[in-house]
């Protein structure tokens, strides 16, 4: 990892520490940080398997929601602890990826995407036909709060604990693509064929990253299950998979700090356009098309263009 | 005669019914150049294709210092210690030229994806290990000056002696080079032919398919005519410029004059 970057964890880290207490620890803006940070942890693995690999998912929302409904499940009708719920959603969701991207991860491109596509929406009907566990379209409700003994984990103090999960796991993935791994996905994306020559084994790191990616959204699921404690199956659908896809292209998949920075974004920007009411969707559309055509390659190296600029200009 | 290293017999490859490789058999001993000439579409990078796994024979067999490698895929083939250079340069757009190099190291490195996210001191000692040894090898090729340039951004030769580099990092017994002096001028040529000696001095077997007959000739121990997927000579350079069979079907009348 490069000293820069861990520079820029201790800033985050610094600034989700001190902002709730800022504004006096304003209910709202702790969930909207709290959803940033779910979004993050999501986005992240997604990064590493888009960014670095090369390989699309549509299907995330459905990791997403086995976390989730795991942890919602255990915890609602077996009475397990939140742990136990979290732990068992990470198994049940690098399970399910290795058995999905094991024949899937053969296929290219938009094959990939389909193939994925079509493993979400599966996930996203059993989510609303088993409902004598997951309640149906209806939802499972009452699942309760993370606590630690008899204390129980809310507001600040679930914020630190997103935040803290999601930068032990922005630390592990930086640690991940400045090694050998992450030159060995790197290579996968740049030339398969090369890579096979050089010893790569290119099937075993893609079914890695696939599973890697899947535990990440898994453990956001589990902790946004826990936070607003109802879960229904719109919010696993194909949407959201786009969503998260989205996150990752208007960040800028060159970098893992795309990721991080689309997730703020994406979950920022439909709350500043509230105001607009029947133009919110409109006004959405029309700024990500705009990031795309100006910032092809994300906000990040584009708004680290305009300063370059900027500074050569001054 | 000195040891075997690579032993094929039998090979065909058919794609539909275009017989790209008709019964080829050949060995390569340890330790020397062996070139594969011959027209456009005589089969060679096929033949490179074959040995490293990217695609299976129709019939035949290989053997790579006493192991079977049919049925090994290409990264297996690799670690085996059998590295390969592109004609169509394969190197990765998204590193620079050092990453491209220290990629090569995959092989003979270990770290999966936990001790490397983890970041655990042998990781560590061993990424620091990696990027000496990528150091050393483009500096062997004499790229050490552009380790941090985008090793798409490097003019076409350099990029054909990164690949090599990148190659040599995989630590191979037997390298294959396809066409590395393709689109370069007579002075790199002259610097590339020196730079397989010395590839040679460090007791790696080359396999060379070329075109460019001086290069060839001048630094080969021994050389296989294809023409048709048919081998048509096998020998050292002065017999081959002499066989009637090569000048006609490919040396023509350059070779005839000479």
């Amino acid at each position: 990892m490069k000293p820069k970057d861990l520079y820029i964890v201790f800033i985050i880290a610094l600034v989700i520490g001190v902002f709730p207490w800022l504004t006096g620890r304003n209910e709202y803006f702790i969930s909207l940080l709290v959803f940033m940070g779910i979004n993050g942890m999501i986005t992240l693995g997604l990064s590493l398997l888009m960014g670095y690999a090369g390989q699309i998912s549509l299907g995330h929302a459905a990791f997403f929601g086995l976390g989730a409904y795991s942890s919602g499940i255990l915890t609602v009708h077996y009475g397990l602890s939140p742990v136990a719920g979290f732990l068992f959603g990470i198994l049940l969701s690098a399970a399910v990826a290795y058995l999905v991207g094991k024949p899937t991860l053969r296929l290219k491109g938009h094959y990939m995407a389909v193939a994925t596509l079509g493993f979400g929406e599966i996930v996203f009907i059993l989510f609303n036909e088993l409902s004598f566990l997951t309640g149906g379209p209806s939802g499972l409700s009452g699942i309760p709060a993370l606590a630690v003994g008899d204390l129980s984990l809310e507001g600040t103090a679930y914020l630190y604990l997103v935040w803290g999960l999601v930068l032990l796991l922005l630390l592990f993935s930086l640690n991940l693509i400045n090694s050998r791994v992450g030159r060995a996905l790197r290579a996968v994306h740049g030339s398969e064929l090369a890579a096979g020559a050089m010893g790569v084994d290119a099937s075993l790191y893609k079914i890695q990253v696939f599973v890697l990616s899947a535990v990440y959204a898994s453990m956001g699921g589990s902790l946004y299950a826990h936070f607003i404690s109802f879960i229904s199956p719109s919010s696993f659908s194909l949407m959201f998979s786009i969503l998260l896809l989205m996150m990752v292209v208007v960040g800028g998949t060159e970098t893992i700090w795309g990721a991080i920075l689309g997730a703020a974004v994406l979950t920022l920007l439909p709350e500043y356009l509230r105001g607009l009411e029947d133009f919110e969707v409109l006004a959405y559309g029309a700024i990500l098309m705009a990031v795309l055509l100006f910032m092809p390659k994300g906000i990040l190296e584009g708004f680290q263009r305009l300063w370059a600029r900027a500074q050569g200009g001054s | 005669m000195s040891s075997e290293i690579l032993n094929i017999q039998g090979l065909q490859k058919y794609f539909g019914g275009l017989r790209a490789i008709d019964d080829l058999g050949f060995a390569v001993s340890e330790g020397q150049i062996k070139s594969i000439i011959g027209p456009n579409g005589a089969g060679k990078t096929t033949l490179f294709n074959l040995i490293t796994g990217i695609f299976p024979p129709t019939q035949g067999m290989f053997t790579f210092a006493g192991k079977i490698l049919n049925g090994l895929k290409t990264h297996e083939i690799a670690r085996l210690g059998i590295s390969r250079t592109f004609q169509n340069l394969e190197l990765f757009p998204n590193m620079n030229s050092l990453e491209n190099v220290m990629l090569g190291c995959h092989c003979h490195t270990r770290a999966g994806i936990f001790r490397a996210g983890l970041r655990l001191r042998g990781m560590r000692q061993e990424e620091e290990k990696i990027r000496e040894k990528a150091m050393e090898e483009l500096r062997f090729m004499g790229l050490e000056e552009k380790a941090l340039l985008g090793a798409k951004s490097l003019p076409l030769g350099e990029q054909k002696l990164l690949e090599i580099a990148r190659a040599l990092a995989t630590q191979p017994r037997l390298l294959l080079l396809d066409e590395p002096a393709a689109g370069l001028n007579i002075r790199e040529t002259e610097a590339l032919s020196e730079s397989i000696l010395r590839i040679r001095g460090r007791g790696i077997t080359v396999m060379l398919v070329e075109h460019d007959m001086s290069l060839v000739m001048g630094i080969s121990d021994e050389v296989l005519v294809l023409n048709y997927g048919k081998k048509i000579a096998e020998g050292q350079p002065r017999e081959i410029q002499r066989n009637p069979g090569v000048i006609a079907a490919y040396l023509g009348e350059e070779a005839g004059n000479a």
